[in-house]
């Protein structure tokens, strides 16, 4: 089995509106170190084995479904673990 | 004409859609579930606000794998006009029949108004009814309708006279203003406001009836043999 892990974020070319909210709020806070707050998502996936090879299952489900290549960008990571 | 109102899981303004198209346009409709298999016998396919798969993920992105997407891809490949609003718009995006991509509005807030637009073409199966340069007024209702393409997108869409819509005040942050647009071939048209909210001065406006007069008259003038 797999445990996989990933990152949606919006790209550095787009604006995240709710980021720059959060940001607002931290300064209102008096955290005037944060500059920037960038907003994601955080999903893990079980996965079986099978023929296929791992990452090539991951990149086509991201692409396909998980992120929109359009406005963001992804990573994973891939652990193994014993089927409980 | 006859019409398919294409109904997904939280669908919710397929109903306002249909009444639009028989008892105002007085056109053939029918709805149409998300797991049919085939759109033959339809001239026009509609696409409806609302939440579809309750917006999961991202809006519209469940959607564009329902099986009738298919076919509604297969019905705008062979030239039929297709029409997303609102939550249409954004799952033709999801599927890459139309350009670009929708992001939170800018306020972060959902936004429930009539806002005016500005008819950007009127050389567009879609807008044929209206005068260029018209200025419209249409219920938006939202909280995705931020409107996102790349440079190279954008400068393609100007190209190609692919903005239909512009809002004259921009509610959402979306780019150069835009409210909806057209595929290259100009079949596919994904807006944000609701033209079929406004189909009848005692809902407060009809400016949305021309869109709707503009798909028919279209197809007649392809489709209908003159005596």
């Amino acid at each position: 089995m797999y445990k996989v892990k990933v990152f949606v974020t919006l790209r550095e070319s787009v604006l995240d509106p709710q980021g720059k909210a959060v940001t607002h709020s931290l300064n209102s806070l008096n955290y005037n170190e944060v500059k920037d707050v960038r907003i994601g998502k955080y999903m893990e996936l079980t996965l079986e084995k099978s023929e296929r090879d791992i990452h090539a299952v991951i990149n086509e489900i991201c692409t396909s479904l998980l992120a929109n290549p359009v406005i963001e960008d992804y990573r994973y990571e891939v652990e193994e673990c014993v089927a409980q | 004409m006859k019409f398919a109102v294409i109904v997904f899981p939280g669908s919710n303004c397929d109903v306002d859609m249909y009444h639009a198209i028989k008892d105002e346009l007085g056109e053939e409709v029918e709805y149409v579930w998300h797991d049919t298999e085939s759109l033959e016998g339809f001239d026009g396919i509609l696409l409806p606000g609302g939440f579809s798969y309750g917006d999961y993920l991202r809006t519209g992105a469940i959607a564009r794998f329902s099986k009738v997407m298919k076919e509604v891809v297969k019905a705008a490949e062979a030239g039929k006009p297709v029409l997303g609003v609102c939550n249409g718009f954004q799952i033709l995006l999801e599927a890459g029949l139309l350009p670009g991509a929708m992001r939170r509005n800018e306020s972060l807030s959902f936004i429930c108004k009539p806002v005016e637009l500005k008819v950007e073409t009127n050389q567009s199966i879609f807008t044929s009814a209206y005068e260029e340069g018209q200025t419209i007024t249409i219920p938006v209702a939202h909280g995705e309708g931020n409107y996102y393409c790349d440079e190279e997108t954008l400068a393609n869409l100007k190209t190609n006279n692919q903005i239909v819509f512009t809002y004259k005040q921009n509610p959402n942050g979306s780019l150069e203003d835009i409210a909806g647009i057209t595929n290259e071939k100009g079949n596919v048209l994904g807006m944000m406001p609701h033209p079929e909210r406004a189909v009848d001065e005692l809902l407060g406006g009809a400016d949305g009836l021309k869109l709707f007069q503009s798909i028919v008259k279209s197809w007649r003038e392809a489709n209908v043999v003159k005596a």
